[in-house]
């Protein structure tokens, strides 16, 4: 795709492509919502940062990853997780701080891994993972792999010091890499306005540090896919970085399974006017209307998806917690 | 009676007369005007000092620090929040190559008069980068005050002096005290910088601890008069400058040491301790000083491993009386199911 179909083209996924952008958001909503049902038992003891009303950015992008792509991540992960192919019962034992979890229940939520999928790291340090991964880039190109890695990253990690830094160094040397900002207009309860100037966005930060960058919709999955099949494409191709932003919005609490608009920090109506453009049920009925979906294909997703989840919150449930001398394991490699 | 508050309204009452009396103060820091108010220290102070000297930041702790400390150093004396330490450690180069050195450097014609707070933590699942316990570090730094309050009353009292210091101060905060309540003046007070206090006396060991792990040792103590055992618990209430005079007046009396510290043991603020024991009172030691503090592990999130991670106060008693020579079996006060709760009204995430 050229830059131009990338962002105003009206290219459209195959049909089967667009059932699987379908099934992999709808497939997050509803680990993120049997999470928050679950949550306030007290069982799943580390903060969690839902990612429901922002499952369009990960889904769009991770249709054009391989597998031996590599996906950074920061503090809101679950949705990176999944769509890049996580081991979803892992990353919920790993909620559960379960010996069966990605990490052993060492990390819990905000540290999750999938090295077979190609899920490298996430970690709630704003900005702390956009460099690692960038320096994964350089290796990469260095040892001749073909690999793109994409970093996944809020509003709030572009005012750290750290991003500006490796997005110079990306740059410069024209590494393959997909930036990927999930703009969701606040940074805990903190809005735009009060840490970046007025009326701009975090798109503009791209070529004064040498790249490319396009912002989009990200409550639109197509149009995440197109921007995301010109900058995974032109990574791949040896065309360097880009820098994508995505306008989204979280539905949660920052951290926790609660609505939290009595705070005052957001309006009601602004949740509601973000709600109505849900990415998951706009694609849906979209989908219907094109005829890419009927009911009957719907419920049995809705079912398929219903017994994966229930089976991987019994096996969280399941399985044993790290015995003590676990503690002490993995300090320093043996 | 004097009137009981929290320990974190104190911080809340000690900012809101510092911004009261003092024109240059500032209190700035990620969600410091917001609704929460940083677990309840920051909040509503916008309501009466305005957004002009209640502010928020960009998530940009390296620069912000550096602008504090070019604030503090034409005149004004700004305290910036740490929701947690492991945030801090973004703007370690401010604090550690700049302000600590700033008066020293420059012939003592420099100033930083910077307060700055950080929330260290404990349980419901914080992990690896969000409950560290990095007093050493700071106090490893020559020209940084280091405090950790352990009262309602301190909180208030130090943090007051904290502001009107005129060197750089870090204030740790253990976030599992803030719902302890303690008498509080209501006017404002300075608790000295740089002295320890006895909180309670004894003449059979000296357990030297500071912040949370002074409570531990207190309740440590109880266990231990259980048994016949006659502890001294100082609450060193500032790291650094440290009150050397004071832990060798008390280990002199008794003849045992205890330390105990909320942070890593290895290379530790207790290392310190036992070091200014054994300089300044060798002969007066009958044995061995012992430490209880964290293994040199990262924390775990996994309650299952949390629970075998951080010491609790029987440890504290196990080790007071192993300077007895005594070996005592000790019980623990039954907890619920979880362990990484102070108190079982204290819900999370947090
Ligand atoms: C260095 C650092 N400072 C502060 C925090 C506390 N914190 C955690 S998440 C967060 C908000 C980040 O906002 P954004 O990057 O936009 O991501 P979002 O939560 O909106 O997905 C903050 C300030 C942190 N984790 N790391
Ligand atoms: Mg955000």
């Amino acid at each position: 795709m050229t830059p131009k179909a990338a962002i105003g083209g009206n290219t459209r996924p195959e049909i089967d492509v667009r059932r699987e952008l379908y099934r992999s958001m709808l497939r997050t909503r509803r680990v993120e919502e049997a999470i928050v049902d679950r949550y306030t038992e007290q069982e799943m003891r580390c903060p969690v940062h839902i990612c429901i009303g922002q499952e369009a950015p990960p889904t769009g992008i991770s249709a054009h990853l391989q597998k031996q792509d590599h996906v950074y991540s920061a503090h809101r992960s679950h949705g990176h997780y999944l769509a890049k192919g996580g081991d979803m019962p892992a990353m919920i034992a790993e909620i559960y701080g379960k010996s069966d979890g990605c990490a052993v229940g060492k990390g819990g939520s905000q540290h999750l891994i999938d090295l077979d999928a190609g899920f490298i790291c996430s970690a709630p340090i704003l900005a702390s993972t956009i460099s690692v991964g960038v320096g994964d880039a350089w290796a990469a190109r260095r040892r001749g792999e073909d690999r793109v890695i994409v970093i996944y990253f809020g509003d709030g990690s572009t005012e750290e010091g750290a991003f500006h830094e490796a997005l110079n160094f990306a740059g410069v040397n024209k590494l393959p890499i997909v930036f990927v900002c999930e703009n969701n207009l606040y940074s805990v309860h903190t809005s735009l306005e009060t840490r970046q100037p007025e009326n701009q966005t975090v798109r503009r930060l791209g070529p004064p540090n040498g790249m490319e960058s396009f912002d989009g919709d990200g409550n639109d999955v197509e149009a995440v896919w197109r921007l995301a099949d010109y900058a995974v494409n032109k990574a791949r191709n040896g065309g360097g970085p880009t820098l994508l932003e995505f306008h989204t919005y979280r539905w949660m609490e920052h951290c926790g399974p609660l609505d939290d608009t009595h705070l005052g920090y957001r309006s009601a109506e602004e949740l509601e006017s973000w709600k109505a453009r849900c990415p998951v049920d706009t694609y849906r009925d979209r989908l219907i209307q094109d005829g890419s979906v009927d009911q009957a294909w719907l419920e049995s997703e809705e079912e398929t998806l219903h017994k994966e989840i229930e089976a991987a919150f019994t096996a969280a449930q399941n399985s044993p917690f790290p015995e003590a001398e676990e503690l002490f394991r993995h300090v320093y490699p043996e | 009676m004097t009137r009981e508050i929290k320990y974190f309204e104190a911080l809340r009452e000690a900012q809101a007369q510092c911004l009261e009396s003092d024109r240059d103060v500032v209190v700035m820091g990620l969600g410091v005007p917001g609704p929460t108010g940083v677990f309840g220290t920051t909040k509503n102070l916008i309501d009466d000092y305005g957004p002009d000297r209640v502010l928020d930041m960009p998530s940009s702790e390296n620069a912000m620090t550096g602008m504090l400390l070019g604030a503090s150093s034409n005149g004004m004396r700004p305290i910036m929040v740490h929701m947690r330490v492991d945030f801090a450690v973004l703007s370690m180069e401010p604090l550690v190559n700049q302000a600590a050195k700033w008066h020293y450097m420059y012939g003592g014609k420099m100033r930083a008069p910077l307060t700055v707070r950080m929330i260290i933590g404990q349980g419901w699942g914080q992990g690896p980068q969000h409950s560290q316990a990095l007093q050493a570090w700071f106090a490893h730094i020559p020209g940084l005050k280091v405090i950790m309050p352990t009262t309602a009353h301190d909180a208030k009292g130090m943090l007051i002096s904290a502001v009107r210091d005129d060197a750089p101060v870090i204030s740790i905060e253990h976030r599992w005290l803030y719902g302890v309540s303690g008498a509080v003046p209501e006017e404002m007070y300075e608790t000295p910088i740089g002295k320890a206090r006895i909180m309670r006396p004894g003449k059979d060991v000296t357990i030297v601890a500071a912040s949370y792990a002074s409570l531990l040792a207190l309740r440590a103590a109880e266990m231990l008069a259980d048994a016949g055992i006659d502890a001294e618990v100082l609450d060193l209430r500032t790291i650094t400058p440290l009150d050397r005079e004071s832990i060798v007046a008390s280990v002199r009396k008794t003849g045992r040491l205890v330390v105990a510290d909320t942070g890593t043991a290895e290379f530790g603020i207790s290392a310190e301790i036992v070091c200014a024991a054994v300089e300044g009172a060798s002969e007066s030691l009958k044995s061995a000083p012992r430490r209880v503090g964290l293994p040199s592990v990262p924390t775990p999130t996994s309650p299952a491993l949390s629970e075998h991670f951080y010491p609790r106060a029987i440890h504290i008693a196990e080790a007071a009386a192993a300077t007895l020579g005594a070996k005592l079996q000790f019980t623990e006060p039954e907890t619920g199911k979880w362990h990484d709760v102070p108190d079982p009204s204290f819900t999370g995430p947090y």
